[in-house]
């Protein structure tokens, strides 16, 4: 995907910046998007270590049995292959709580760990598994109940009632979600 | 209410204190088990940085390059028919490949036509019930080595386009 994507998005930018003007811009833009990249990539690295540490305690101890216990159902019901690996299930879960409670920088470091495992159960290691594309969807359709990011940004530019736009996010979420899971069943159904 | 506006502050150290505590209730090696996993997270930074690279210079060339305009002025006709209000239409195309960039253009959104407006709220919304869906959908793919996503990027921008006309239609009978 990412070898079609990138290639169209640099020579549709730099095509068009020569008619548009833009072209310094381009030109600068290249050298501090490589210096944002690591600049997130030395915040990663603390943030990364920070939740895979957090991952490992709360892996080895009880109490994400039972946070993968009320989310049984549902994790079968979405990801009937990955059966009993309870492995597989404690991270999907782990991820899950992460995004529902808006910890957005930790949602990511647990996602990333939840794959690699799914990626020990895929047969072919090149393509996409049905699980993981569903894992996939479910994370950028954002499963969000608190909007920690929005309602922070809310309330700094002084709005009477940050809290107001629960509603609508939960709508929203909600559809998007299951919009997100149906396309892939369809995409899982037409691709076999 | 104040405990809710609060909650951005309190959630992640609760979340830690949580586990941190249960752990140490039940007595493991607390401590060991951290630092076990964090020396992982070393690695998959590493692997990760390419592609971070990689995005970071793919958009932010489009980003400055005004592509954006003059999408925003082809696709503005066909979302009309979709309610969408010309003042977050940076927003919708941005809001897909850049968090960084769409969370400016929100804020920024908010400040000029009022956070408690109705394009606030649209505009804080779709922040809300949206990922960046193309970064999402790249580290999780690089970072176990992917080449094949069958199709995925086509239901999670589905299901952003769905998220981002609830948003608009609830925001509308606010």
């Amino acid at each position: 995907m990412l070898n079609k994507i990138w290639p169209v998005f640099i020579i549709i930018s730099i095509i068009y910046s020569f008619f548009s003007g833009n072209i310094e811009n381009v030109s600068n833009q290249i050298f501090s998007s490589a210096k944002s990249a690591v600049e997130l990539s030395i915040t990663f690295f603390g943030t990364i270590c920070l939740w895979n540490g957090i991952m490992q305690i709360a892996l080895k101890s009880n109490i994400i049995e039972k946070i993968s216990k009320i989310l049984d159902p549902v994790i079968k019901k979405i990801f009937p292959e990955i059966k009993n690996n309870k492995k597989i299930k404690k991270e999907i879960s782990m991820n899950i709580v992460a995004n529902i409670l808006g910890l957005g920088n930790a949602a990511t470091p647990l996602g990333i760990k939840a794959m690699e495992s799914l990626q020990e159960i895929n047969k072919d290691k090149k393509t996409l598994s049905n699980s993981m594309m569903l894992f996939i969807v479910i994370n950028t359709a954002s499963l969000q109940i608190i909007p920690t990011t929005v309602i922070a940004i809310r309330s700094s530019l002084n709005s009477k009632n940050p809290t107001s736009i629960f509603f609508p996010i939960w709508c929203a979420s909600i559809c998007s979600v299951i919009t997100g899971v149906f396309v892939t069943k369809i995409l899982i159904k037409r691709k076999k | 209410m104040i405990f809710i506006n609060n909650l951005s502050i309190y959630a992640i150290p609760v979340f830690i204190l949580i586990i941190v505590g249960y752990s140490f209730i039940e007595k493991n090696n607390v401590f060991d088990n951290f630092i076990e996993g964090a020396k992982e997270g070393g690695k998959i930074v590493i692997n990760l940085f390419p592609t971070l690279l990689g995005l970071f210079i793919a958009i932010g060339a489009l980003r400055v390059s005004g592509i954006l305009d003059l999408l925003i002025n082809i696709f503005f006709p066909i979302l009309k028919i979709f309610n969408f209000p010309k003042e977050i239409m940076p927003l919708v195309f941005l809001r897909p490949i850049s968090g960084s960039g769409a969370m400016a253009i929100a804020t920024d959104i908010m400040k000029n036509y009022g956070v408690d407006t109705k394009i606030g709220n649209i505009a804080s919304s779709v922040m809300g019930s949206t990922e960046t869906t193309l970064y999402i959908i790249a580290i999780y793919t690089s970072c176990v080595q992917i080449k094949r996503t069958r199709g995925i990027i086509i239901a999670a921008l589905a299901a952003d386009f769905v998220s981002m006309i609830v948003s608009i239609i609830v925001c509308n009978f606010m």
